[in-house]
């Protein structure tokens, strides 16, 4: 049985980001680009699934060969292959999903592992719109997993608490930090990761629905007050909470 | 003007506050409908008042808890049969899971996360964070249909007070594909994603048993605990306390951030909240920076005072 990882290519999260010379995207200086955080949760989990019920993990990726870093980060972890689906130009969810889905029905997997969100556009959608496309089921956010034959216990995180969802294959699980604790590549995996194939193919073509008509930065605050170097600066604070901000 | 669907969620059947805040946006874009899935639902009369021309309940046992199957269908197929050529969730955990399954099925466009709108009626742009919040974009969604979800405490609920007639809508062939079985609350606990006040802490605590000092605080001013990455990484608080770029985004009314220097990723994730306070004894510390009055002192001499003080003025 195969299982698909997708994951994606997206800037460190420590990464200061400026806006770029076309006022769309992002300024690429000096920017560092890593494996989607949540996607490590997604391979591990992936991994940890392949040693308890067996399987292959194929990892996933639309984009650039620049991709390709992140693809062999997830290899090095012991991922078995790759298809990285290419696209040079901007793609938004939903175009990113069709291509998923199409892979992903070529290959015929039925266990397929998203991180929750990647962090860049924060969109968190992508995971359920590729489930909905394939019409397989859909548990995001998820902090426990155990399935069972064809049966899926899933508990996600919501507000104030998780919820316990039950469903059955094929299914899309998004990966939420707190599912596992994401194994380091050992030397040997990759070493290994630089022989394994990725094989490369266009994306399935896909239109956006979704245009980006400018980027920009948050307006700089106003420089704020210090109220105060010790305790007695505790009367004033909370009067201008009181007065001045009226919060309390 | 178009026909504007809202997505009206529910938790034990009572309506949540950001579909209140929901409704009342969706006004801009035309004849508002609001629509809830649910088993029993109570107070839906009142959704006029915020703006809903049409209040329907789409109704069933299977409803009762979340079902990501089966509201997705039964919403999605109503809002296929409505006409409605704007769709609104709010960007809750329920709202983030529903609307690209609802969008897919409606073959349309979203943007999630939306903090305003630029102009009215369905040619409205929207605006949102990116890179949790370093950047925004201006979008604008190309489909026949537009779906967005809208960042909760971001638009402002209004009611004139008024009720009206709830339109109720068994439902009857629900996918219970997937469902929630059971629901584990966290103890007695407001979520950061929610709170309207948030009292996080951050390394300057020095150890997670100095934690009572904040969650102290947080009591006093009926808050919800937040932290840093740092202090998440080290097992001292739960991920779900988490703020910031790979924890929560947030806009609270107040933000009070305890020995909390200010590293790129929590800023991100909180510099939208509309009054921030800093106390952090490193003068230099960044989150000076975006804070609206800060005190340069020790975390552990400042807190109980502070506490204490707030005590008072609550108890007036």
């Amino acid at each position: 049985m195969k299982i698909v990882v997708c994951v994606s290519h997206v800037p460190d999260t420590a990464t200061k980001i400026n806006v770029g010379s076309d006022g769309k995207t992002i300024d690429q200086n000096g920017v560092t680009y890593v494996v989607n955080p949540y996607d490590e949760f997604a391979i591990e989990e992936a991994l940890k699934t392949k040693e308890k019920s067996g399987g292959e993990v194929v990892i996933v990726s639309v984009g650039t060969d620049k991709n390709k870093d992140t693809i062999r980060k997830a290899l090095a972890m012991g991922a078995d292959s790759a298809v990285l689906l290419k696209d040079e130009n901007y793609r938004d969810s939903f175009a990113v999903a069709k291509a998923l889905a199409e892979e992903i029905k070529a290959q015929d997997a039925r266990i397929i592992f998203f991180g929750k969100q990647s962090v860049d556009y924060d969109n968190s959608i992508t995971g359920q719109m590729t489930a909905e496309m394939l019409g397989y089921n859909c548990v995001t956010v998820v902090v426990r997993l155990e399935i069972d034959g064809d049966k899926v216990t899933a508990e996600r995180e919501i507000e104030g608490g998780k919820e316990v969802v039950e469903t059955s294959l094929p299914v899309v699980i998004t990966a939420q930090k707190g599912l596992n604790e994401p194994r380091y590549a050992s030397l040997k995996g990759i070493m290994q990761a630089k022989k394994k194939k990725i094989e490369e193919k266009d994306a399935a073509a896909a239109d956006n629905n979704l245009e980006i008509v400018k980027m920009f930065k948050p307006a700089p605050k106003a420089p704020g007050k210090i109220v105060g170097e010790d305790v007695s600066a505790v009367p004033e604070l909370v009067r201008l909470l009181r007065e001045e901000a009226k919060v309390i | 003007m178009g026909k504007v669907l809202v997505f009206v969620e529910q938790r034990n059947n009572v309506v949540k506050k950001a579909s209140y805040e929901a409704v009342t946006a969706a006004k801009k874009f035309g004849e508002v409908e609001a629509v809830c899935t649910g088993a029993n639902v109570e107070g839906l009369d009142a959704l006029a008042g915020y703006g809903a021309t049409k209040v329907t309940h789409l109704k069933s046992a299977d409803f009762e808890n979340y079902t990501p199957s089966g509201y997705a269908k039964a919403f999605a197929d109503y809002a296929k049969d409505s006409g409605a050529e704007v769709v609104l969730f709010s960007n809750t955990a329920m709202g983030k899971d529903l609307a690209p399954r609802v969008a897919v099925k409606l073959n349309a466009g979203l943007a999630v996360d939306v903090v305003s709108f630029n102009g009215d009626g369905v040619e409205a742009t929207a605006v949102r964070p990116v890179y949790a919040g370093k950047a925004l974009v201006e979008v604008k969604v190309n489909s026949a249909v537009k779906v967005y979800t809208l960042r909760p405490n971001t638009f402002a609920a209004e009611t004139d007070g008024s009720k009206g007639d709830v339109n109720v809508v068994e439902v009857s062939d629900v996918d219970l594909g997937s469902k929630v079985v059971e629901i584990k609350k966290s103890e007695g606990k407001l979520d950061v994603a929610e709170a309207d006040v948030i009292v996080s802490g951050g390394r300057g605590l020095k150890g997670p048993e100095h934690f009572n000092l904040v969650e102290a605080l947080a009591d006093s001013l009926g808050a919800a605990v937040g932290a840093s990455r740092a202090v998440v990484d080290a097992g001292w608080r739960p991920h779900s306390e988490q703020v910031g770029q790979t924890g929560k985004t947030v806009s609270p009314s107040l933000y009070v951030a305890v020995g909390i220097s200010g590293a790129i990723q929590h800023l991100a994730g909180m510099r939208s909240s509309k009054y921030i306070v800093a106390i952090n004894k490193d003068k230099d510390a960044p989150i000076f920076q975006v804070a609206d009055y800060g005190i340069v002192a020790d975390a552990f001499e400042i807190l109980p005072e502070l506490t204490n003080e707030i005590k008072k003025i609550k108890a007036e």
